[in-house]
């Protein structure tokens, strides 16, 4: 008697948890198909707000700027990362403790001093706002992240195999780009992935290195924000959940089919 | 590579030794004025505020993160993954997406008041955004999951015959509860705490867009610097002292946890 009740309890106050979670999303995506300009009442269904969205110039420049950053950014830091990773796994080598350490700095200190302090460097280095400086930012900051789960995939990366490549005659070149990176290549595509909605999500530091013409998707959804609020933002906001989300849970798929 | 990152942070720490110029620039002497400057009653109070918001973020995610936690780690293992997907999947999305979702239900024409209006409950409108509690409330939804997964990962480790043993051995549940399981998901509860206290005091676009303009904690203290004030030295000066703050919290937390796995828990 006691045990039902309390798991009822237990089934209750997971739902408001639940509830509390997803309560403001859901209201988000379904305004964004209400006629009225209020996010209030209900009037009728429609996707004006989507096709205005797509007449909005700003919007297209921002999402087209988001996308260019994300992916050279995902590129870079997939590749920097892997290496990284890599090296890691294989080789020691002193300080190896303390790049160790180093690494997930960026993880562990707050993102407005990593965005601040990289606005600092810029403005000293004279390198204008703009893609580059936004780019460069966010190979920064995805690198950490692409280590981590790589190596997590290395962790159970037979070493003989790569040994056996070698005394077959591969070079370690070729032992790299034929054995190490097709076994561990699940976990890079993850990486890759993670870093692309990090990249895509990011606002803080963005915030700091974007320049005037290179806003991306979520600085001009937070220029809007402090405007007002429109059924156009929530139908830009719901279409980044879509696209993050996609992409997030194929991610997710693939780091989990390795167990 | 780590250039990549340790380079601006060291650049920050010089800055924040200069003197502001007249054009917002930085020029010499060198001078600690920058960190004097700071404890003035009204930043070391933007300080203070900070640190208080952050600790009640943390306090009420732990208090409504922990039983969730318990919940998830304890239903059958056939739902547990599903369960632990559903707390993620809101946490992939962009944090200011989900500032703004709050925005919608509580300005004043927002969802809340208009369904309240007109189901009659209240006859003009609650002022339910630009204060502190609604500040509290974004910070509380952002940084829930960060605090929701460690402590599952801490709970969902405890081996039950322990509880079995202590409530065998006569203790009630509130007794085993205090004194088995909260000490043994401790781990769990220092990390999440970590977690969500450190970003808190950093978020400066939650306070700017739901608490109005009435809260400026240190995030937007150092942004306005910054961008508005154009005052660098001290900009990085408050930057190094959130930094700084930082650091101690995550080398205490080093620290105790290093402690704990030695000795005997109490």
């Amino acid at each position: 008697m006691r045990h039902s009740l309390g798991s009822k309890l237990s089934v209750f106050y997971a739902s408001l948890i639940y509830l509390f979670l997803y309560m403001p999303i859901a209201i988000l995506i379904l305004y964004s198909f209400n006629q009225s300009k209020l996010n209030a009442v209900w009037t009728g269904f429609t996707f004006d707000w989507y096709f205005k969205l797509m007449q909005n110039s700003d919007v297209l420049e921002a999402m087209k700027t988001s996308l260019i950053v994300a992916l050279i950014s995902t590129i870079a830091a997939t590749m920097i990362g892997t290496l990284a990773a890599v090296g890691m796994y294989r080789y020691h080598f002193r300080g190896k403790t303390a790049l160790d350490a180093m690494l997930y700095l960026p993880i562990v200190i707050p993102e407005i001093v990593m965005g601040i302090s990289m606005l600092a460097l810029f403005a000293q280095l004279k390198v204008p706002l703009g893609y580059m400086t936004l780019i460069a930012a966010h190979i920064t900051f995805s690198v950490p992240f692409v280590v981590v789960v790589v190596r997590a995939r290395l962790a159970g990366f037979d070493k003989s195999i790569e040994e056996a490549a070698m005394d077959l005659g591969a070079t370690p070149w070729q032992t790299f780009v034929k054995v190490t990176i097709p076994v561990i290549a699940p976990g890079i595509l993850a990486a890759a992935m993670l870093a692309f909605t990090l990249s895509l999500d990011d606002v803080i530091i963005s915030f700091f290195v974007a320049g005037p013409a290179s806003a991306t998707l979520p600085l001009k959804i937070f220029s809007m924000v402090k405007f007002g609020v429109t059924p156009e933002i929530n139908a830009l906001s719901t279409l980044m959940l879509v696209v993050t989300l996609v992409i997030v849970i194929f991610a997710e798929r693939l780091r989990m089919r390795k167990q | 590579m780590v250039a990549l990152f340790l380079l601006p942070l060291l650049l920050i720490l010089g800055v924040s030794f200069f003197s502001r110029s007249t054009f917002g620039g930085i020029e010499m002497p060198l001078t600690l004025e920058n960190y004097v400057r700071f404890i003035d009653p009204l930043y070391i109070k933007i300080l203070w505020i900070s640190c208080v918001l952050a600790f009640f973020t943390t306090a009420i995610c732990l208090v409504l993160g922990y039983p969730f936690a318990y919940i998830i780690a304890r239903s059958p293992a056939s739902y547990r993954n599903i369960l632990l997907l559903l707390i993620i999947v809101p946490f992939w999305t962009n944090s200011l997406i989900r500032t703004y979702a709050w925005i919608v239900l509580l300005r004043t024409e927002g969802v809340i008041n208009t369904l309240l209006q007109q189901m009659g409950i209240i006859s003009q409108p609650l002022s339910l955004l630009y204060n502190e509690t609604a500040v509290l409330i974004g910070l509380v939804y952002t940084m829930l999951p960060f605090m929701i997964l460690p402590l599952y990962a801490s709970i969902e480790k405890l081996d039950r015959s322990l509880l079995e043993a202590s409530s065998d051995l006569g203790a009630k549940p509130l007794q085993t509860f205090w004194k088995v399981t909260l000490p043994l998901t401790a781990p769990g509860i220092m990390a999440g705490s970590l977690l969500v206290f450190i970003p808190s005091l950093g978020l400066f676009f939650i306070p700017d867009l739901m608490g109005g303009s009435k809260t400026v904690l240190i995030g937007n203290l150092i942004k306005n610097q910054f961008l508005t004030a154009r005052d660098w030295p001290f900009g990085s000066a408050s930057s190094i002292i959130l930094m700084a703050l930082t650091l101690l919290f995550i080398t205490a937390y080093i620290l105790i946890s290093k402690d704990k796995s030695g000795k005997e828990l109490m």
